[in-house]
C-alpha cells in the first residue's frame, strides 16, 4: 500500500508492502514466473516450478502480513459548518425512503404511492422549516437535482455548503456550483466593492444570479446596477436582464424602463412597454389610457387608424399576425396595455361585472373582450377577472370573456387563495372533472376543504357512472398531491365500497390465472387506495417534519 | 419508534419477496386499506387480518427475529403478497404500542418459540442417522478431493514451466475448464479460487505479479490439503473450509449482545447465487463473527438484520477461518436498536490486525476493522483513509459489485472531518461499509 493508491474498484490491487529483504526478491520471482522456469538455468530458488511456487507462496503471505500504511495525499479542506439543524430522525428515515424511490418508476398504476411525485413537497415543507439535508444523503439529493432540474433550487438549498462542498470534488455534481441555481457563492448584496467586481467580470449565469440577489435585497438597487453598464451589453442579455426586474417591479423602475423604450433592440423594447404598462401610474400607462378610451366607449368602438410612432415606441407591434386585421391588431394591443382603471368612468361609474354586460357594437365583442382578460393578467386585477371569469357553473361557452381553459387558469391565478378555490369548485361541481385539470392546477396545495370535497365527489360520480379512473389519471395525481390529508378518512370509506363491489379472482389461485380483465370496480378500488395512501403518507410526512419532540441531533454517544 | 425493534424499510421488506409479481402484489396491499386487527408485539411479532375477495380476512403473522412467516391464504409463495403488505404496512406506518399478541397470531408464535429453542439445543443438528456410512461418505469425497488436488498442482507447474507471459492470450476457457474439474471433485472452493485466477490476466497492468500471488496461494493450499493430517486442529479445519468441504464440527459457542455492524450481499457471477454477508460484533467479547446466508435463484436470502441493531443471541462458531463463520444460534431477545459507536483503531493498527489474522488463516483477503476517527480524501486515482491525527493512510477499495455511491456518502458525512468507518481491511485495501459521522451514534450503511 506503500504510496499506491490506484485503480479503484480494481479487484486486485497490486500491493507493495515494505518488507524488509522482500521487495527485490519478490520482483525476481514474478520475472522468472513470467518466463518460466524451463527457461532458465541455475540452480537458485526457482529452478523447478514447484519450488517457484513455494518460495512464492512464502513471500506473498509474509508481503501481506507486513503490509504498512501509505503516506496520506493531501486533505480536503473541511467544509464549513452548517449551523441549521438536521431534520428529526423519521424525517431523515424519510426522506432516504423518497429519494430511495426515485429511481423506481413508481408510475400511475397500482395502490402504492408514487414517492416521485412526493419528493417535491418534502424538500420544500424541509426548507420552510429551516432545516440541513442530513449530511449521509446529501449525494442522493444532489444525483435527484442533477436528474430533475425542477427540485433544484429546494435540493441545492438543503444540501447547502456541504452540498457545494462534495458538488467541487465530484464533477458529476458540477451543476451545483453555477450561480442562478442557488449554489454560486455570491458576494452579500450590500457588499458594494464585490457586487461591482463580480458584475464586471462575472460569467452571464453568475450576473444573472447577482442581479437577481441584489433585486431581491433592494429593489431600487437593480436598475442602478444595470445602468452601469447597459450600453455594452449585448441585446439578448440586455433581454434577459430586464426580464429580471419583473420581480419586485415597482413605479421606482419606471425611470430605467421608460429609457429602454428607445432600445436598439425591438425585444428589449417591447419587454419595456409591457412591464410599464402592468405599473397603471406609468407615464406609458397613461398615454395607453389616452389612446384606448379615444378608441372605446359607450357609444361603440373605433379602432385606431395608423400605428403611430409614439404608439410603436410604447411598445406597439405594427405588423399583424397573418389572417388579423390591422386595425383591430392594434386595438387589441391599446387595450391590453390600457390600466384597467380607466373603465368605470369612461362607462359612467359602472364596475367591471356592468362593463362586460354591455353590448358590443360590430363585433368588436371578442377582442375587446380578449384585450381585457389579457389586461386583468398583466395588472394581476382580481376584480376585472372575477367579471371576466363569469359564473362557474355557467357552460364556459357561454361565459363574458374566453371558454378556454388556460385563459381561465390565468385569470385564476390573479384571485385570492379562498377566492380562486371556491370558484373551482363550483366549476367542478357544475361540470365535473373532465375540464377541470388546467384549473385545479393553479389552485393552493393543500386544497381548500369545499374545492377538495367537490373534487371526491366528482371522483364518485365518475366511478358511479361506471367510467374508467385513467380518464382521470391527471387528476388522480393532483388530487394525491394537493389534496388536504384531512380527506382521507372520507376516502376511506368510498375505498370501502368500491373494494366490496371488486370482484376479482384471488383465492386459491396464483397471480397469473388472476390476471383475467377486472371490471372497472378493481380500478377504482386500486386509484382510491393508492390515493388514500398517499394522503396519510403526506400527512405523516408533514407531521414527521414538524418534529415530534424529539431531538433531531442525537447527542454523542459513549464508545463502546 | 414502535416497541417491535427497529422498524425495516420498505426496500428491507421487498428484499424478502420471492419473485418480482410477489413484489408488485405485496406493494399493492401495503396501504392501510385493506388491513384490520394490525398489531406488534414487544418480543418482535406483527399481525394482521387482509381482506380480501372472500367474506373472511386472511390472518396473516410475522415474526421477525426470522423472519418467518405465516398466512392462511392458500398461495403457496413464501412470504405470501399478504405477509408482504403487512411488513410494508408496519414500516410505512407502525402499529403503535406493543400489544400481547391475540389468540389467533399466539399458537403459532408459541410454536415457533419452541421449534427454535429445539433446533438451537445442542446435539439437535444433524445426528447422524448412521455414522460408520458417514465416515465411508467422508473418506470417499476426501479421496476425489486429493486426486483434483494432484490434478490442480500438475495445472500449476505447467503453467510455471511455461511462464505466465503466454497467459494474456491462452483465454480464460482453459481456467474455465480446470474449474469445472474441480467441481467434479466436490471442491467448491478450489473451483471459485481457480475461475477468479483466470480473469486475473485481463484485469491490467500489474497482472503478472497477482497472478504468481495467487497461484502460490493456491499451491499453497493444495500442498495443506495433501498433508492436512498432520496440521493442528484450527489449521485443518481452516484448509478443509476453504477447499469446500464444510464442517460439521462445532466450535465455541458464544452468548453476546451482537453488534450489526454491516450486512451487504453480493450475486455469483453467473447471477444464481446470493450471498449476504452479516458483520457482527460482541458488545461483552469483543469478538467478530461473520455470518452467511444464502438465497438460491429467484430467492433472496431469508436473514434481514438491518445496521445499528443488537442482538442477544448465541453464536456458535465454527472451527477454522481464523474464527471468523459463525452460525446463529438461539436468541434471547427481539433485535434491539444500539446506540452507540464502536472503539476505532489507526490505520497501523488495522494492517497489523490483519497481519496477525493471517498466521491463522493465510488465504484470508480481509479483516473486519473499526478504524477511527479518519478523514476520507478523494481522489483522481483514488481514494484514501488518512488518520486523523499524522500521516498514515490506506487506500480504499469497492468491493466488485458494489457501486462508489458509498464513497461518497463516507465523503458528505465527513465534509473533510474525521469519521469512524467499519469495512473490511486487507491486501486490495480497505472497503469501508458502515460510517458513524463525528458526534453522531447513528450508524450509516453505506452502499
Amino acid at each position: 500500500m506503500n504510496g499506491d493508491n490506484g485503480n479503484n474498484g480494481d479487484k486486485h490491487e497490486p500491493v507493495n508492502g515494505v518488507d524488509a529483504g522482500g521487495v527485490a526478491d519478490w520482483e525476481e520471482l514474478v520475472g522468472v514466473a513470467l518466463l518460466g522456469t524451463e527457461r532458465r538455468r541455475g540452480d537458485g530458488a526457482a529452478g523447478s516450478p514447484e519450488a517457484l511456487l513455494d518460495a512464492a507462496a512464502v513471500t506473498a503471505v509474509r508481503r501481506r502480513a507486513g503490509l504498512r500504511p501509505a503516506a496520506a495525499g493531501p486533505r480536503p479542506d473541511p467544509a464549513a459548518p452548517d449551523p441549521r439543524p438536521a431534520p428529526p430522525d423519521a424525517a431523515r428515515r424519510r426522506l432516504a425512503q423518497l429519494l430511495a424511490g426515485r429511481t423506481g418508476g413508481g408510475g400511475r398504476r397500482g395502490a402504492a404511492p408514487d414517492l416521485t411525485e412526493l419528493l417535491p413537497q418534502w424538500l420544500a415543507a424541509a426548507v420552510r422549516h429551516g432545516y440541513r439535508a442530513p449530511a449521509a444523503l446529501v449525494p442522493a439529493l444532489l444525483d435527484a437535482a442533477r436528474a430533475r432540474t425542477d427540485l433544484r433550487p429546494q435540493a441545492l438549498a438543503l444540501a447547502g455548503g456541504r452540498g457545494r462542498w462534495l458538488a467541487r470534488l465530484n464533477p458529476e455534481w458540477r451543476f451545483a456550483l453555477r450561480g442562478g441555481a442557488g449554489g454560486g457563492e455570491l458576494p452579500a448584496p450590500d457588499d458594494r466593492a464585490g457586487v461591482e467586481r463580480l458584475w464586471q467580470e462575472g460569467l452571464f449565469a453568475e450576473r444573472v444570479a447577482l442581479l437577481g440577489a441584489v433585486r431581491a435585497h433592494e429593489a431600487a438597487a437593480a436598475p442602478l446596477l444595470l445602468s452601469t453598464t447597459w450600453a455594452t451589453e449585448r441585446a439578448e442579455d440586455r433581454l434577459m436582464f430586464l426580464d429580471s426586474l419583473r420581480s419586485g417591479l415597482s413605479q421606482d423602475d419606471e425611470p430605467f424602463l421608460e429609457r429602454a423604450l428607445g432600445d436598439r433592440s425591438r425585444n428589449v423594447r417591447a419587454t419595456a412597454a409591457e412591464l410599464l404598462s402592468a405599473l397603471p401610474g406609468s407615464a406609458l400607462a397613461g398615454r395607453m389610457a389616452e389612446r384606448a378610451l379615444a378608441c372605446v366607449g359607450p357609444d361603440g368602438v373605433v379602432p385606431p387608424g395608423e400605428c403611430d410612432a409614439g404608439m410603436q415606441r410604447d411598445g406597439v407591434v405594427e405588423r399583424p399576425p397573418a389572417g388579423r386585421g390591422e386595425r383591430a391588431w392594434w386595438l387589441g394591443q391599446l387595450v391590453e396595455a390600457a390600466p384597467l382603471s380607466c373603465w368605470r368612468e369612461r362607462f359612467g361609474g359602472l364596475d367591471p361585472a356592468g362593463i362586460l354586460a354591455l353590448p358590443v357594437a360590430e363585433g368588436w365583442a371578442e377582442e375587446l373582450h380578449a384585450a381585457w382578460c389579457r389586461a386583468a393578467v398583466r395588472q394581476r386585477d382580481p376584480l376585472w377577472s372575477k367579471a371576466l371569469l363569469g359564473s362557474a357553473s355557467a357552460p364556459p361557452a357561454a361565459g363574458p370573456a374566453t371558454a378556454s381553459l388556460a385563459e381561465r387558469a390565468k385569470l385564476l391565478e390573479t384571485l385570492s387563495e379562498e377566492e380562486r378555490a371556491r370558484w373551482v369548485a363550483e366549476f367542478v361541481r357544475a361540470h365535473g372533472l373532465s375540464e377541470a385539470f388546467q384549473l385545479l392546477g393553479v389552485c393552493v396545495v393543500p386544497w381548500a376543504e369545499e374545492l377538495g370535497s367537490a373534487v371526491v365527489d366528482a371522483l364518485d360520480s365518475a366511478r358511479n357512472a361506471g367510467s374508467y379512473p385513467w380518464s382521470f389519471s391527471g387528476v388522480m395525481g393532483l388530487a394525491e398531491r394537493c389534496l388536504d390529508p384531512a380527506a382521507a378518512d372520507r376516502l376511506e370509506s368510498l375505498l370501502a365500497v368500491a373494494l366490496a363491489e371488486e370482484i376479482s379472482g384471488e383465492a386459491g389461485r396464483d397471480q397469473a390465472a388472476a390476471e383475467v380483465t377486472p371490471g372497472a370496480e378493481a380500478y377504482w378500488a386500486e386509484a382510491f387506495q393508492r390515493l388514500v395512501s398517499t394522503l396519510r403518507l403526506r400527512a405523516a410526512m408533514l407531521a414527521e417534519l414538524a418534529g415530534s419532540g424529539e431531538p433531531a441531533e442525537p447527542a454523542p454517544a459513549p464508545a463502546a | 419508534m414502535t416497541e417491535q425493534g427497529v422498524r425495516w424499510t420498505a426496500e428491507q421488506v421487498l428484499a424478502l419477496a420471492p419473485d418480482v409479481a410477489s413484489r408488485k402484489a405485496g406493494g399493492k396491499l401495503g396501504g392501510a386499506g385493506p388491513w384490520s386487527q394490525t398489531g406488534g408485539s414487544a418480543s418482535g411479532a406483527v399481525w394482521g387480518w387482509c381482506k380480501g375477495s372472500g367474506s373472511t380476512p386472511y390472518r396473516t403473522v410475522v415474526d421477525l427475529t426470522g423472519p418467518a412467516y405465516t398466512c392462511s391464504c392458500p398461495s403457496r409463495k413464501f412470504p405470501c403478497k399478504h405477509a408482504l403488505g403487512l411488513l410494508l404496512l408496519w414500516a410505512a406506518e407502525g402499529f403503535g404500542e406493543p400489544a400481547e399478541a391475540p389468540e389467533w397470531a399466539a399458537d403459532w408464535l408459541t410454536k415457533r418459540a419452541g421449534q427454535a429453542r429445539r433446533s438451537a439445543a445442542p446435539g439437535a443438528a444433524k445426528a447422524a442417522a448412521d455414522p460408520e456410512a458417514a465416515r465411508r461418505r467422508g473418506e470417499r469425497r476426501a479421496a476425489r478431493i486429493s486426486a483434483g488436488v494432484s490434478e490442480l498442482e500438475q495445472r500449476l507447474a505447467d503453467l510455471l514451466r511455461g511462464g505466465l507471459a503466454g497467459q494474456e492470450h491462452a483465454g480464460y476457457s482453459l481456467w474455465e475448464e480446470t474449474a469445472a474439474r474441480m467441481v467434479d471433485a466436490q471442491a467448491p472452493g478450489l473451483a471459485s479460487r481457480v475461475r477468479e485466477l483466470g480473469t486475473i490476466p485481463a484485469s491490467g497492468p500489474g497482472w503478472p505479479g497477482r497472478m504468481l500471488e495467487e497461484c502460490a496461494l493456491l499451491h499453497l493450499l493444495d500442498r495443506a490439503w495433501l498433508g492436512v493430517g498432520e496440521l493442528p486442529g484450527p489449521l485443518a479445519a481452516t484448509v478443509r473450509a476453504r477447499v469446500g468441504m464444510t464442517g460439521t464440527a462445532e466450535g465455541d459457542a458464544v452468548r453476546d449482545r451482537w453488534l450489526v455492524l454491516a450486512q451487504y450481499d453480493t450475486v455469483s457471477p453467473d447471477g444464481r447465487l446470493t450471498t449476504r454477508r452479516i458483520w457482527l460484533r460482541g458488545a461483552v467479547s469483543g469478538r467478530a463473527a461473520l455470518v452467511l446466508d444464502f438465497g438460491p435463484p429467484g430467492r433472496p436470502p431469508g436473514l434481514a438484520l438491518p445496521v445499528g441493531l443488537a442482538l442477544d443471541a448465541e453464536a456458535r462458531f465454527r472451527p477454522g477461518s481464523a474464527g471468523l463463520r459463525a452460525d446463529l444460534g438461539e436468541r434471547f431477545a427481539a433485535p434491539a436498536p444500539w446506540p452507540g459507536v464502536p472503539a476505532g483503531i489507526s490505520t497501523g493498527a488495522a494492517l497489523d490486525a490483519y497481519g496477525t489474522a493471517l498466521r491463522a488463516d493465510p488465504w484470508l483477503d480481509a479483516w473486519p476493522v473499526v478504524l477511527g476517527p479518519v478523514v476520507p480524501i478523494p481522489g483522481e486515482r483514488g481514494w484514501q483513509l488518512a488518520d486523523a491525527e499524522g500521516t498514515s493512510a490506506l487506500p480504499v477499495t469497492v468491493a466488485a459489485g458494489r457501486s462508489r455511491s458509498g464513497l461518497w456518502q463516507l465523503a458528505a458525512l465527513s465534509g473533510g472531518g474525521p469519521v469512524t468507518v467499519f469495512g473490511e481491511c486487507g491486501h486490495r485495501g480497505f472497503t469501508p461499509l458502515t460510517a458513524w459521522a463525528e458526534g453522531s451514534s447513528e450508524p450509516v450503511a453505506l452502499g
